[in-house]
């Protein structure tokens, strides 16, 4: 069923007059004063912003109807590789609800949020305890500003040893894009390290661009290929003999829980993405959250503040005179930092090192599936997530990567991460998590194998099932409409006085 | 209890299809010595019910602002959510999606995302916004950045003292590591005097930052400030108030060139500081909009001509451009936003405007009769919206540990942040508190003084 009620733009639904929301009277007195009289008028807008008019059984049939136009862990297997889209525990959205929790200011006295210092502290121990390290920072908002923050970090810690000189961050061909980025905005030189073919690190490569200058080697173990980087011990004794740190990028900590620790194999620094590993709902793209762990050496340097407890008390501690300073306002994605610490208490160690077996299980299970008709160029066991390519079936049938990830959404499964990491061609990067059963991918895995049969034509123009065929992505991207304005006429808001629209401006709805 | 659900009978077979005899066998490739070889010492597994108790104790130990009355503004405000916001996030259709790689599966997170952009530029006045940053200090970062792209400039950036200094400290941590020197430009009197930017700015500015309302709640003279920053070239970034606009002008009146604010006040719960939602909007300028950072949804046509949205713009961002992307940011705040599109919904242009109309009426009444106490007086003579500093006769600790006492979260020690400012403290309104509330503060502070 495509239910298209209520499903148009809500500011095409939007009828002048209509409401769902009242506000009580005024119960100051005065409540009848002009504002003006409070405000110089110079301060005071004419009119309120042009936001839609719309009943709320209007507003609850369009959300619903649109939600009901995606896909998500809750309604379909959803193997997005490199994203970890396990199952998200109703129990935390209620817990995090409670308004001892939700109701809390940022800025409220440390008395006063007892129970939520001790929370924080408690998540503080049990990150460093996963990883290794020591000292951790809940602070980042998201896995990429937690590199970022991470290489704040070394920057400052070696301004302050006096290596300011040490200006490259080496970063291999697989990694995500965020490591390189996140170099560049540290004020780093970012410089690529390539993998070999068996999909690791290239040590005749690394070996060649560490020099005086290395700040910073960035390396995900298990890597983007889902592939345990073997030498990482002796990676880490090669960065450390010249000076140079190691940070360890967590986006694939599911695989290693309990099992082995980024300390333990010669990581400096790492960052978590808790909405990955300890199943934050990933909301659409955000919010995450993506504190770091780094050794007692670089402790000073962290954002200020951390959670701190004296004797029973906890209190939030700002002073630390070299810390990097601030990533971001208020203490961190406090939201997404209780559903990881309410998982965590929920597992226990046990269960936690479980998640990383069955994790790994699932994906090797996965892999012998698929490789059954698909190419999965890199020798297994593999970790928790593994890379196939549709290179075959591109030579022989014209069939590319996207045209079997489109076809999996018409069968009701999201599809792969295709296309990255860029070192595999025609790349389907598949990450099943830990909290699907055999049936399930079992099922996916014939529905893959069924896909490869199928007519090349039907393949290039799914999904058929869809509310929508595949969108023109070029003309998205030539002829940018960002806002919606009123059909025909020209935008329904004042420009800003003094400018006018360029050519380049998004221009109205068609 | 982690959520798996292979049975050993599952396993079994399982590992016999993979060819091996164990799960250990699966973790060959990692050398013994790297292993932990121990439990991890986490407290052991509870149940939902021992979990549940073990959390309401925890609540039970905080005083949240549904149980002392809230007066803590600061950039995060006590606002009133209407419950079709939760109903909304609730849905697990939005709320365990990710990114909308695969827009044919996602046009419910797209559309969502489309319409959150034209609110923002509607809250705004400008023309383009992006699909959300993290919160408002990153997002005056960002701003910064976009700005340095723009002009191409190396600079000061002028940032007023009476930004908000989590803002402004996060905005120097960035900056410590780039081309960029940021100088603050103090604001004795409350407010940036837009004579001291004119006589700061000249032809290699970047960028000047101020923020109206600003952090003590006061108005800055925005209009005259960006005219300054116009004169000699530099970019206007304007962090502003989303509920505020509801009756003040928008930085698009005021001639913002980049717009950012802290959404939380569109409908996302305090929870001690985040997840919030990072806004950014800017003039539509295609300079501009190719330095935007972060997630951009634009529409388009399907195959059949139907109307649809996509991720666009996607050649700015960093697993395209890698180290040359405008920003290293992935995803965006995606289910703040969703909670602010439909807050907005809810609320309409005369429920924003009726919200920020109590707010600043109950501001002025709460200045009022907290300034008929005796010693207390305004500390700044600007005009305020609905957040203003006060000076007080007493010890500020300790006068607000008696008012903590009394069930009331009075307000913020502004000498936290300000040495000058350590017998001043901000208080804040919102559309929720009472007369009765507004009148028992004023008596708890009497009695504390």
């Amino acid at each position: 069923m495509n239910n298209t009620q209520s499903t148009d733009l809500v500011f095409e639904l939007s009828r002048p007059g209509r409401r769902c929301h009242r506000l009580p009277a005024c119960d100051v007195p005065g409540g009848d004063t002009p504002l003006s009289q409070l405000l110089p008028a110079a301060h005071l807008a004419d009119a309120p912003p042009p936001l839609p008019e719309v009943g709320e059984i209007d507003l609850i049939r369009h959300f619903n109807n649109l939600s009901a136009r995606n896909m998500s862990i809750d309604t379909n297997f959803y193997p997005l590789g490199s994203c970890t889209m396990k199952y998200n525990p109703k129990r935390h959205e209620r817990l995090a609800a409670l308004p001892g929790f939700a109701a809390l200011h940022p800025l409220q006295h440390d008395d006063t949020a007892q129970g939520m210092l001790e929370l924080l502290y408690e998540m503080q121990q049990f990150l460093a305890e996963v990883s290794g390290l020591p000292a951790v920072s809940l602070q980042p908002a998201a896995g990429a500003q937690g590199e970022l923050t991470a290489l704040f970090v070394a920057a400052a810690y070696f301004r302050d040893q006096g290596q300011a000189h040490r200006r490259k961050v080496l970063v291999p061909d697989s990694a995500h894009g965020t490591n390189p980025a996140s170099a560049a905005l540290a004020g780093f030189e970012a410089v690529t390290v390539k993998s070999n073919g068996k999909g690791l690190v290239d040590l005749d490569d690394l070996k060649a661009k560490i020099g005086p200058d290395t700040a910073v080697f960035m390396i995900t173990n298990p890597n983007t290929l889902g592939l345990f980087e073997t030498q990482i011990g002796t990676i880490t004794e090669m960065l450390h003999a010249a000076g140079a740190l190691v940070y360890l990028d967590g986006a694939n900590m599911n695989a290693i829980l309990g099992i082995t620790r980024p300390g333990d194999f010669g990581a400096d620094m790492q960052h978590y993405n808790v909405h990955k590993t300890f199943t934050g709902p990933h909301g659409g793209g955000g919010p995450g959250s993506g504190p770091i762990a780094v050794r007692d050496f670089l402790a000073p340097y962290l954002p200020a503040p951390v959670v701190v407890k004296d004797g029973d008390r906890y209190r939030l501690n700002f002073d630390l005179p070299k810390s990097i300073g601030r990533v971001r306002s208020f203490f961190g994605n406090v939201g997404i930092l209780f559903r990881g610490y309410c998982y965590i208490r929920t597992l226990g160690p046990d269960g936690l090192k479980e998640v990383s077996e069955q994790a790994v299980l699932n994906a090797n299970y996965l892999r012998a599936l698929v490789a059954d008709g698909y190419d999965v160029p890199h020798p297994g066991p593999c970790m928790h997530e593994f890379v196939a390519s549709a290179r075959s079936l591109l030579r022989e049938r014209k069939v590319r990567a996207m045209d079997v990830a489109k076809r999996l959404l018409d069968y009701g499964y999201h599809a792969p991460t295709v296309y990255f990491p860029l070192v595999v061609p025609e790349a389907l990067m598949m990450e099943p998590t830990e909290t699907e059963s055999k049936e399930t991918l079992d099922a996916f895995a014939d529905v893959l194998l069924k896909i490869k049969a199928e007519d090349p034509e039907l393949l290039k123009a799914a999904p058929h099932t869809h509310v929508i065929s595949r969108p023109d992505e070029v003309k998205a991207a030539k002829e940018p409409v960002l806002r919606w304005t009123a059909a025909g006429r020209p935008a329904d808001e004042p420009l800003p006085a003094g400018r006018k629209a360029t050519a380049a401006s998004p221009v109205g709805a068609p | 209890m982690s959520y798996v659900l292979n049975t050993p009978e599952d396993r079994a077979a399982m590992l016999a299809r993979i060819g091996v005899g164990s799960v250990d066998d699966l973790f060959a490739n990692i050398p013994p010595d790297l292993r932990l070889g121990r439990p991890l010492d986490i407290p052991a597994a509870l149940g939902e019910m021992e979990l549940q108790r073990h959390l309401e104790r925890l609540a039970a130990r905080n005083t949240s602002a549904a149980e002392a009355v809230c007066f803590l503004g600061g950039g995060a405000y006590d606002h009133f959510i209407p419950s079709a916001v939760d109903a909304v996030a609730g849905r697990s259709e939005f709320y365990t999606a990710y990114t909308p790689y695969q827009a044919e599966a996602s046009q419910g997170t797209l559309q969502a995302v489309f319409e959150f952009q034209t609110l923002m530029c509607r809250l705004t006045g400008l023309e383009v916004a992006n699909a959300s940053l993290y919160e408002g200090g990153s997002a005056v970062a960002e701003a910064v950045l976009m700005a340095l792209g723009v002009t191409g400039r190396t600079g000061e950036v002028l940032v007023a003292e009476s930004v908000h200094p989590e803002y402004r400290q996060t905005l120097e941590t960035f900056a410590a590591n780039l081309n960029c020197r940021v100088r603050t430009l103090p604001t004795p009197d409350g407010f940036l005097n837009p004579d001291d930017v004119k006589a700061a700015a000249n032809d290699s500015t970047v960028a000047v930052v101020a923020q109206s309302p600003n952090f003590f709640g006061h108005m800055e003279e925005m209009q005259a400030i960006g005219d300054a920053a116009r004169k000699v070239g530099a970019v206007f970034v304007a962090s502003f108030d989303p509920v505020m606009v509801g009756v003040l002008k928008r930085p698009g009146d005021y001639g913002a060139d980049i717009a950012v604010a802290e959404g939380q006040g569109l409908g996302v719960p305090l929870g001690f500081g985040g997840p919030y939602l990072g806004i950014l909007a800017c003039r539509g300028d295609a300079e501009y909009v190719r330095k935007i950072p972060g997630r951009l949804v634009g529409q388009t046509t399907d195959r059949n001509g139907k109307r649809c949205w996509v991720l666009t713009l996607q050649t700015r961002e960093q697993h395209i451009r890698r180290e040359k992307a405008t920003s290293n940011i992935c995803t965006n705040q995606g289910l703040l936003a969703l909670r602010a599109a439909v807050h907005l919904t809810a609320l309409g242009p005369l429920g924003l405007r009726d919200t920020a109309e109590l707010c600043v009426r109950k501001a002025h009444y709460a200045a009022d009769v907290l300034c008929q106490v005796p010693g207390v007086s305004l500390r700044f003579k600007t005009p305020f919206a609905r957040e203003f500093a006060l000076k007080l006769p007493g010890d500020v600790p300790a006068v607000l540990a008696k008012l903590r006492a009394a069930g009331y979260h009075a307000g913020l020690p502004l000498g936290r942040w300000y040495p000058d400012l350590a017998g001043c403290v901000s208080v804040a309104v919102t559309e929720k508190r009472t007369r009765a509330e507004i009148d028992g503060l004023a008596a708890a502070l009497r009695a504390a003084l």
